[in-house]
């Protein structure tokens, strides 16, 4: 019996098995690591194919190219896909791939569970693209499906949208239950809380508010569906529910989720500054406090985003000073970034670029933010390109380039080959103007007026929005770029050294470059 | 992997915790909108009684009716402005019509605004509190009575009463089905 064993498990030491079966059967943290990735940059592309029929639609004013009714699924899609399908999957990859080997563990907790979550989140979007070609259409209420536009208005194909997020959001739980037991459980020895990498610590906060949001979120589309199928009156008045009651539960999800699409960001970026900058992170205590603070907050702050639905005065003075508290340990995390680079050796590889842009452009959002949190401006900026703006500066030159600047950085890492750094500075250039002169004037025809979520426009906002439309098409584009030099530095490119990075710190550059299959399989002493 | 097993469960049992706290809100909000009088939520049926003594103000009440989309019933209020005193009973008539061809079951819901003053707004009957089934053509008066608290804050010198009619007949109809 044993030898069979033995030889079973030799298998596994040759490395990964062979096909297409290597990916589907896959409990291996880094197979299931780079799935993720992939299936999060293929979303990525297709969230962006709605935006480019968006900011297409907008070029001029009038209708152009597609129809309202078009125009409102796309919209819907492009914030579903992009929320649930590109930025969360695509920090699940780097956190299975990255966190084993910053704690010294042989793999994830659960491996099995492990690719159950991955296997079923293309099926979810899968149930969720096909109702493009049903009747009725796709869901066509904006991601936030306020009811009772998503219940009594909705298209008949809403039930599959309903279906698809319960999926999305049982594969965000299994995955955050994973990731949780595997930093609890399987540090190396010597590692203690206080010594484990801010990327890990970024997730083991995320994941606790997945866990504590993603089941609300489950609840309030159950509601949903038991509105439309079952007769029951949640969110419809004349059976004695409430509509603002959906907004209320969604909202009590929708902004701990604003903060798991960040807070792995501000982990990935701390290290990238003190790894280019050859110091230490500045203040990595208060890096720590300051995340947990912004977690915990982020629970008491759900209502700024519907201070117009009619609170009481006392309501919106709550959330409103909850809302401005959370500028604090969010400036801590940035002046400590800024801290580490003073008087530091800095050098400006596409990591770091992209690490010092997101500094600067997610403050950017952070203070449009600030400026919503008052609430009786809000009332001027509500449902206005200001408030597209705003979360676009955070998810896009935040989450987004966070992810990028986290994938230029460990890219050698996995692959063996240094990426081409004179193509990856291109693509951060170009990246760089481009979502500036897409976002910038968003705040101007906001500030101006210009309500969102609308096919057409009036005439005075005809010359920005064409702007934003030649940005967002050279965004686009770059991000072909991006593809490009990803696949290069997976076929050829200078041979990586372990350590890749002159200044990098921690367990996962002690391992050969590519990654072993294995790695740590007799655990690290961690001093 | 004891620990780990342990963690696991923690974990499940919070996720299992959470999607019952999202059904919990629903509850939560209720009883919250009506101790605090949030959202113009008013009580069900309250009779006050009050002392001789009491210090009465006069105040403006404004009645508002309006129809949820696609209700085709004729739905007003016999006035619009009332100037009343606090601490007296008025009644005011609601009428309503269906001139439609179709037998409809409706259902008023009210809102009191400002919220703040919603839970001095006292009703003692009211439509409101049953669902209205109106054949073709049929017409329908009923009356609202109601008594404003005399500790309504003087800040607030008009309270507006709102109703909005809603076509409930197919949810009706489903119940009778079901049952």
């Amino acid at each position: 019996m044993s030898a069979v064993i033995d030889s079973h498990s030799d298998d596994h030491h040759h490395g990964p098995a062979k096909g297409i079966t290597r990916w589907l059967y896959t409990t291996n943290h880094k197979d299931i690591g780079t799935l993720y990735l992939w299936f999060s940059f293929l979303m990525l592309f297709l969230g962006g194919a709605m935006a480019m029929v968006i900011r297409a639609e907008l070029f001029e004013p009038g209708s152009q190219i597609v129809s309202p009714e078009f125009y409102n699924q796309m919209l819907t899609n492009h914030g579903l896909i992009m929320v649930f399908g590109a930025v969360m999957p695509a920090f699940v990859g780097l956190a299975n791939w990255i966190i084993p080997m910053q704690i010294g563990a042989p793999d994830m907790a659960l491996p099995r569970m492990n690719n159950l979550s991955f296997w079923i989140l293309p099926v979810a979007f899968g149930i969720l693209i096909s109702t493009f070609f049903m009747e009725g259409g796709g869901p066509n209420f904006g991601w936030t499906f306020y009811a009772p536009l998503s219940t009594t208005y909705a298209p008949p194909t809403v039930t599959f949208f309903i279906f698809a997020v319960h999926i999305m959001g049982a594969s965000s739980i299994m995955g955050s239950i994973n990731i949780i037991t595997t930093i609890l459980n399987m540090r190396a020895p010597g590692m203690t809380f206080m010594k484990m990498p801010l990327f890990t610590w970024t997730w083991l906060i995320t994941a606790y508010l997945l866990i504590a949001v993603m089941p609300v979120l489950a609840g309030a589309v159950t509601m949903m569906l038991m509105d439309i199928h079952f007769g029951t009156s949640f969110f419809n008045a004349a059976g004695g529910g409430d509509p603002v009651l959906f907004q209320h539960i969604f909202w009590f999800f929708g902004h701990p989720e604003v903060y798991i699409m960040i807070l792995p960001a501000f982990g990935i970026v701390s290290h990238i500054i003190e790894t280019f900058s050859r110091k230490p992170i500045f203040g990595y205590t208060s890096m720590v406090y300051a995340i947990a603070s912004i977690a915990l907050l982020s629970f008491i702050v759900w209502a700024h985003h519907m201070f117009t639905v009619g609170m009481p005065i006392a309501g919106e003075l709550f959330f409103m000073y909850t809302t401005m508290l959370i500028a604090i340990p969010t400036g801590v995390k940035v002046f400590n970034w800024l801290s580490t680079m003073f008087k530091g050796s800095i050098s400006f590889e596409t990591p770091m670029l992209f690490s010092i842009a997101f500094v600067a452009l997610f403050t950017i959002g952070g203070l449009s933010g600030l400026m919503l949190a008052i609430a009786p401006a809000d009332f001027q900026y509500h449902d206005t390109y200001f408030v597209v703006a705003h979360f676009h500066y955070v998810l896009v030159p935040g989450a987004i380039f966070g992810i990028i600047a986290g994938v230029y950085y460990w890219l050698p890492k996995w692959t063996g080959n240094m990426y081409d750094e004179v193509l990856g500075k291109t693509h951060f250039w170009m990246s760089f103007i481009s979502v500036n002169i897409t976002f910038f004037p968003m705040h101007f025809v906001g500030l101006a007026g210009m309500p969102r979520r609308i096919p057409d426009y009036a005439l005075q906002f005809a010359d920005f929005n064409m702007v934003i439309s030649i940005g967002a098409f050279i965004f686009g584009l770059t991000q072909l770029l991006f593809l490009f030099v990803i696949l290069k530095s997976i076929f050829a490119g200078k041979q990586a050294t372990t350590k890749v990075w002159e200044g990098a710190k921690g367990l996962e550059w002690t391992v050969a470059s590519p990654a072993p299959y294995h790695t740590f399989e007799t655990p690290p002493e961690v001093k | 992997m004891k620990a780990a097993t342990k963690t696991n469960l923690k974990l499940v049992s919070l996720v299992l915790g959470m999607f019952c706290f999202g059904f919990a809100l629903v509850p939560i909000y209720d009883v919250f909108c009506e101790i605090t009088g949030l959202n113009g939520k008013v009580s069900g049926p309250t009779i006050t009684e009050y002392d001789e003594n009491f210090n009465s103000r006069e105040i403006k009440i404004l009645f508002v009716t309006k129809n949820n989309e696609n209700m085709a019933w004729n739905f007003t209020s016999e006035k619009r402005v009332l100037d009343a005193e606090t601490g007296t009973a008025y009644t005011v008539d609601y009428t309503f019509e269906n001139p439609t061809e179709y037998p409809m079951v409706a259902q008023a819901i009210p809102s009191v605004s400002p919220g703040k003053g919603a839970q001095y707004f006292h009703k003692t009957e009211c439509f409101c509190f049953e669902e209205q089934l109106l054949q073709p053509g049929e017409k329908l008066t009923m009356p609202v009575r109601f008594i404003i608290d005399p500790d309504l804050p003087s800040d607030v010198p008009v309270l507006t009463l709102g109703y909005t009619l809603f076509d409930i007949t197919e949810s009706h109809i489903k119940l009778q089905v079901s049952k």
